[in-house]
């Protein structure tokens, strides 16, 4: 065990994830009822069963050959930006309002991942402009022409 | 159906511009179409590349509409457990064929056929797998195709950092576009290889257009008398190439639109927009709906000659489009992925949704998993157990449920084909695994 490498963990990690739900699948299709209701989904989840549980014995073992994980320097670069966005999707959209929400995580990120030097003053004033474009892009697009209402909360 | 076409056409600017293969289908154009931009002849391959397309897929769908109807009238024989067969063969053969490993693809197709069941059951009414109140519709196809799609690209480009993605813009030369039609013409073998088997493969349920271009390739490449200028620039290998991968567009859509078995998951999220419209496939396509029908496909024709005039005329200005910046397409795609779920059915569970599968995508498609066979999974899905559970109803009153679904000559094909897909794919894995670790041994 002395030898298990970053990716071989992730992927044990994951197929032993994979396999939990195919497993907690399995067991929901077979106790719950009606029994009729649950016809398909105890076939499906049987086969999922078996492939999962398939993948995470390979992952143990150390025969995954497919997918090459995570590395550190991926998950660091992509952490900010997905902590953001799923603020974003799951608080800030309902809770401030769908424009606000949007403006503000749309401008974050582009300065997150903006590599335009960021004590620029011109940099800065390049994002505000894009944002300010691409909202109205967005109102004009949702609001106006397609006549989407979203929720406007506290803000808008 | 023109968003096929734009989605491989525009492709090509980045294909050629940065030697990205915008999409699979484009490996084999990238092969001489970079080398020609390198050389200075970015607008001609541009121009050749538009030109041949719009041949071979012209061709496409003309073979598309004399097909389909015909085969249309052969899917009424279809009963319940032949419709269950297709919708599985539909699965595994994407879960198989498209993805780097069988066993990963296949439990990607279980994965997504589970995701279908999740909600209130058709004929109980009984509440399955509903753990979080957004989830009491079922989970929205439109929703998950943007979660499954767009989130884990927006990730991809988080993963990638700080780093400027713009690379050097390749000047592209003017080029007349009369000069283009005549070197078309030229290479008019290159076109017709390329063409024909373009529409043969795309038959293929599972085949895909990467599938299309290289044989294609290969095989003009094999006539040519010019064989050693093939790969440094020539227009013949990128004529074969990007006809092929375009004549295959149309006949791929003929499995879709006769037997309900999408041949790409291009098809398969066709088939989800037809179903959500109530339109299902086969006969009823063509008798109750012909309208719907001829007008997709008519579309399809049109679309072939307006992005043909459209890309020959946009082809200077391709250098510009392949700038844009990652961080501010990854904040873009973001922001239209959340307001487009939403504006579905107006309705924030949607969103939830599709944010949640689009995560837990970006991290299976890290361990292997691919997207296209779990899409399929929740598009057949459906289809699957409503045949699933008509055709167990006529077993219990005949025969049984295992001489109703394992016998016959249809289900038996269509079982033998499941298996062949399978045990093909899996062959096709070990081989290229000890291809891999030979290479590996000699160095």
């Amino acid at each position: 065990m002395s030898n298990i490498t970053l990716p071989r963990f992730q992927h044990i990690i994951g197929s032993g994830i994979v396999a939990a739900v195919g497993a907690s699948v399995c067991y929901i299709s077979y106790t719950q009822q009606p029994s009729e209701a649950f016809l398909f989904p105890r076939l499906i989840a049987t086969v999922f069963v078996v492939l999962a549980l398939w993948t995470f014995v390979k992952a143990c073992l150390g025969w995954t050959k497919v997918g090459n994980g995570i590395s550190l320097t991926q998950f660091k670069n992509l952490a900010p930006g997905l902590i953001i966005a799923l603020i974003y999707i799951f608080w800030a959209a309902k809770g401030l309002g769908f424009y606000t929400a949007t403006s503000i995580a749309f401008f974050i990120l582009l300065s997150l991942y903006d590599p335009a030097p960021h004590r620029v003053l011109k940099s800065w004033v390049k994002r505000i402009i894009t944002t300010a474009c691409f909202m109205a892009v967005m109102y004009g697009l949702f609001a106006l022409l397609l006549k989407v209402y979203t929720p406007r909360e506290i803000f808008f | 159906m023109r968003l096929i076409r734009q989605l491989l056409q525009a492709a090509q600017f980045r294909r050629f511009l940065l030697k990205i293969p915008g999409a699979p289908a484009n490996i084999a154009t990238t092969l001489d179409g970079h080398a020609m931009a390198l050389n200075g002849e970015g607008a001609k391959a541009l121009q050749l590349s538009f030109l041949s397309s719009a041949v071979g897929g012209v061709f496409g769908v003309l073979l598309l509409i004399f097909l389909t109807p015909v085969l249309a009238q052969w899917a009424l024989a279809f009963g319940p457990s032949h419709l269950f067969w297709l919708a599985i063969l539909g699965v595994t053969v994407i879960g198989s064929l498209d993805s780097a490993s069988v066993v990963k693809g296949l439990l990607s197709g279980c994965i997504g056929l589970w995701l279908a069941t999740i909600g209130f059951d058709d004929i109980m009414g009984a509440q399955r797998f509903i753990f979080h109140p957004s989830l009491g519709g079922g989970i929205n196809i439109i929703a998950a195709l943007i979660g499954l799609f767009a989130i884990p690209q927006v990730i991809t480009m988080f993963a990638k950092g700080h780093k400027n993605d713009g690379t050097e813009a390749i000047q592209v030369q003017k080029h007349p576009i009369k000069s283009a039609v005549s070197e078309l013409l030229r290479y008019k073998r290159a076109m017709g290889i390329g063409t024909i088997t373009g529409s043969i493969i795309g038959l293929i349920p599972g085949v895909g257009g990467q599938i299309a271009g290289l044989v294609a390739y290969d095989q003009s490449k094999k006539f040519s008398p010019d064989k050693d200028k093939f790969g440094t620039g020539h227009p013949e290998g990128l004529i074969a190439a990007e006809s092929a991968n375009n004549a295959m567009v149309g006949p791929s859509l003929v499995p879709l639109l006769t037997l309900s078995i999408p041949g790409s998951p291009t098809a398969a999220v066709l088939l989800g927009g037809l179903l959500i419209h109530g339109i299902f496939p086969g006969t009823d396509l063509f008798d109750n709906h012909p309208d719907v029908a001829w007008t997709f496909i008519n579309s399809m024709l049109i679309g072939q000659i307006l992005m043909c005039i459209f890309g020959l005329y946009v082809a200077g200005m391709a250098a510009r489009v392949a700038q844009v910046p990652q961080s501010m397409m990854a904040a873009i795609v973001l922001g239209l992925a959340v307001f487009g779920s939403y504006s579905v059915q107006s309705s924030m569970g949607d969103v939830y949704v599709m944010a949640s599968l689009g995560v837990m995508m970006y991290f299976l498609e890290r361990f292997g998993f691919s997207a296209a066979p779990l899409v399929l999974g929740l598009i057949l899905g459906p289809i699957a157990e409503s045949n699933f559970i008509q055709g167990s109803m006529i077993a219990t009153a005949t025969d049984g449920l295992a001489p109703y679904f394992f016998t016959g000559p249809l289900n038996l094909f269509l079982i033998a084909v499941v298996v062949l897909s399978v045990l093909y794919s899996g062959y096709m894995e070990l081989r290229a695994r000890r291809y891999t670790s030979k290479e590996e041994i000699m160095g």
